[in-house]
């Protein structure tokens, strides 16, 4: 069945021209909120261990389309999907795949940094603990210290551990949010606009973090900000009223866009 | 052209620089005719003129330059508005040359004395002045005009400029080899043949530009080369 979906992968789209591996396979998806047709036929290849941006005006899909990568449209009761998506050829909205599970394997990072009301320790400990993840207290001090390390945050907090998450910065919440979300092992990081609400230095921390990060995870990112798009993703896609415009190389997205909606969008000409 | 931009400040600033490199080009255009005409009448005082107005166009050029730099800082650009103010730099860049060669051949004009002016020569070099003088209009007006295919024909039409080039210099060596006493003469008109032909092909790198400004990538043809005086020489007897 796969081998088949794959055939009818038109000539020259974004896996074949990128020579990276399709992590996230998405075809035909389809969103409806009760009458509003949000996400119109999305097709779209998203490379493994690469930084992939979605960009487009408010309203335009693209945050839709990140919440049904790990199924968070779900637990919106008038959502209705159609349509298909796979992670490494795995149908994720198969009726025996376990949701829960699923959202360990794509982690989510939003805009506002979001911890627990609990210690810096615990906010990254309590993944992997429900999940059962450490076998022993070593263990969980290891992944907490190990997740804090790969976020760039442990050098910072290592010494007040047990302070509350909510104590530090915007931009260290936001990199504990990280933690969080690394700490279980995900394949897959969501991050929606994971910057809006930080500062150019707490920014600038991220999107070094983001660039660290993809060596072993995919990432997809939301963002408002065409530089943050063109300084951190490889590949870039462009949303305009529900409908994926145009997907492509980061660099040839932002210098020659073939689509003229595309143009106008990032060179801000959109009335 | 495309539509306006949100910020109407950035259409404003990008016409602003678009203007200043079209006002440069016609400057470096008139001082180009000027150069050649003082060339061709013998004219010490045109000559002095062309000097002195290179020096406007360098300031254009600095003025240009940091307008396009403060845009970049300040607006990130993207996609074609990126191409229109890098189109600007390169294209200006272009002219400061354009300007700087004919001052050359106004210096010359001015250390060329006594009344030889072998005619045939002298008007063998404003025909080609006339040619690179067309190409030159035209590509300005390509670059205004956003004219892809007006760019194009001038990238093509550089060909016949080399070869009179070529031509006017197998000429002029036999002339040297003739008269000895004229070497500093002709010296000088090389010089001066060469600086056009030069000026043709800066007009054809901004043929190139335009068409990356339009187009987004290089032109993907090899140009057709007519100048070979580079390997150009009269058989020693």
């Amino acid at each position: 069945m796969h081998a088949m979906v794959h055939l009818e992968r038109p000539a020259g789209s974004p896996a074949n021209a990128s020579n990276m591996a399709t992590k996230v396979f998405a075809r035909g998806v389809n969103v409806y909120y009760g009458e509003k047709h949000a996400l119109k036929d999305v097709n779209l290849d998203v490379p493994e261990r690469a930084v992939t941006a979605l960009i487009g005006p408010s309203g335009c899909g693209k945050s839709t389309f990140l919440r049904c990568i790990n199924r968070m449209n779900d637990t919106i009761p008038i959502a209705r999907i159609t349509g298909k998506i796979e992670i490494d050829s795995q149908d994720i909205y198969d009726p025996t795949l376990d949701v829960v599970q699923l959202r360990a394997r794509v982690g989510m990072v939003f805009q506002k940094p979001n911890p627990f009301p609990k210690s810096i320790y615990e906010n990254v400990a309590y993944g992997p603990r429900i999940h059962g993840f450490a076998k022993s207290k070593q263990d969980l001090d290891e992944i907490v210290m190990t997740s804090l390390k790969k976020a760039s945050l442990f050098e910072e907090v290592k010494d007040r551990l047990q302070d509350s998450g909510t104590s530090l910065s915007g931009g260290q919440q936001q990199r504990l949010c990280i933690a969080r979300a690394i700490a279980v092992s995900p394949e897959v990081i969501l991050m929606d606009e994971p910057c809006s609400a930080l500062d150019p230095i707490a920014t600038a921390k991220i999107e070094e973090l983001i660039d660290e990060l993809r060596a072993n995870f995919t990432i997809i990112i939301v963002t408002h900000s065409m530089q943050q798009a063109a300084r951190v993703s490889q590949r870039t896609a462009f949303f305009h009223l529900g409908v994926l415009v145009e997907e492509g190389a980061t660099e040839t997205m932002f210098t020659t866009p073939r689509d003229r909606r595309t143009q106008d969008y990032i060179t801000g000409r959109f009335g | 052209m495309t539509n306006e931009h949100i910020a109407k400040a950035f259409d404003v600033d990008l016409q602003e620089l678009t203007q200043k490199a079209a006002e440069m080009g016609g400057l470096a255009e008139r001082e180009v005719a000027d150069a050649v005409a003082a060339l061709v009448r013998r004219d010490t005082e045109l000559a002095t003129k062309v000097i002195s107005t290179d020096v406007t166009i360098d300031a254009l050029q600095r003025e240009i330059e940091e307008k396009a730099i403060l845009l970049i800082a300040r607006r990130q650009p993207m996609a074609v508005d990126l191409r229109e103010i890098v189109g600007a730099l390169r294209v200006c860049n272009d002219l400061e040359r354009i300007g700087d060669l004919a001052k050359n051949i106004g210096k010359r004009v001015a250390v060329l004395d006594g009344d030889f002016s072998p005619q045939k020569l002298i008007r063998g070099v404003e025909h080609m002045a006339e040619l690179v003088l067309g190409q030159l209009k035209r590509v300005l007006d390509a670059y205004a005009g956003r004219d892809l295919s007006g760019a194009l024909a001038v990238w093509k039409g550089d060909e016949e400029i080399d070869a009179m080039c070529t031509s006017l210099f197998r000429e002029l060596l036999t002339y040297m080899m003739e008269d000895p006493r004229n070497i500093t003469f002709f010296i000088h008109l090389m010089f001066c043949a060469k600086n056009i032909e030069r000026i043709g092909d800066h007009a054809t790198n901004i043929a190139e530009t335009v068409h990356y400004m339009i187009e987004g990538r290089p032109i993907a043809d090899q140009r057709p080369k007519g100048d070979t005086t580079a390997f150009a020489s009269l058989p020693v007897t």
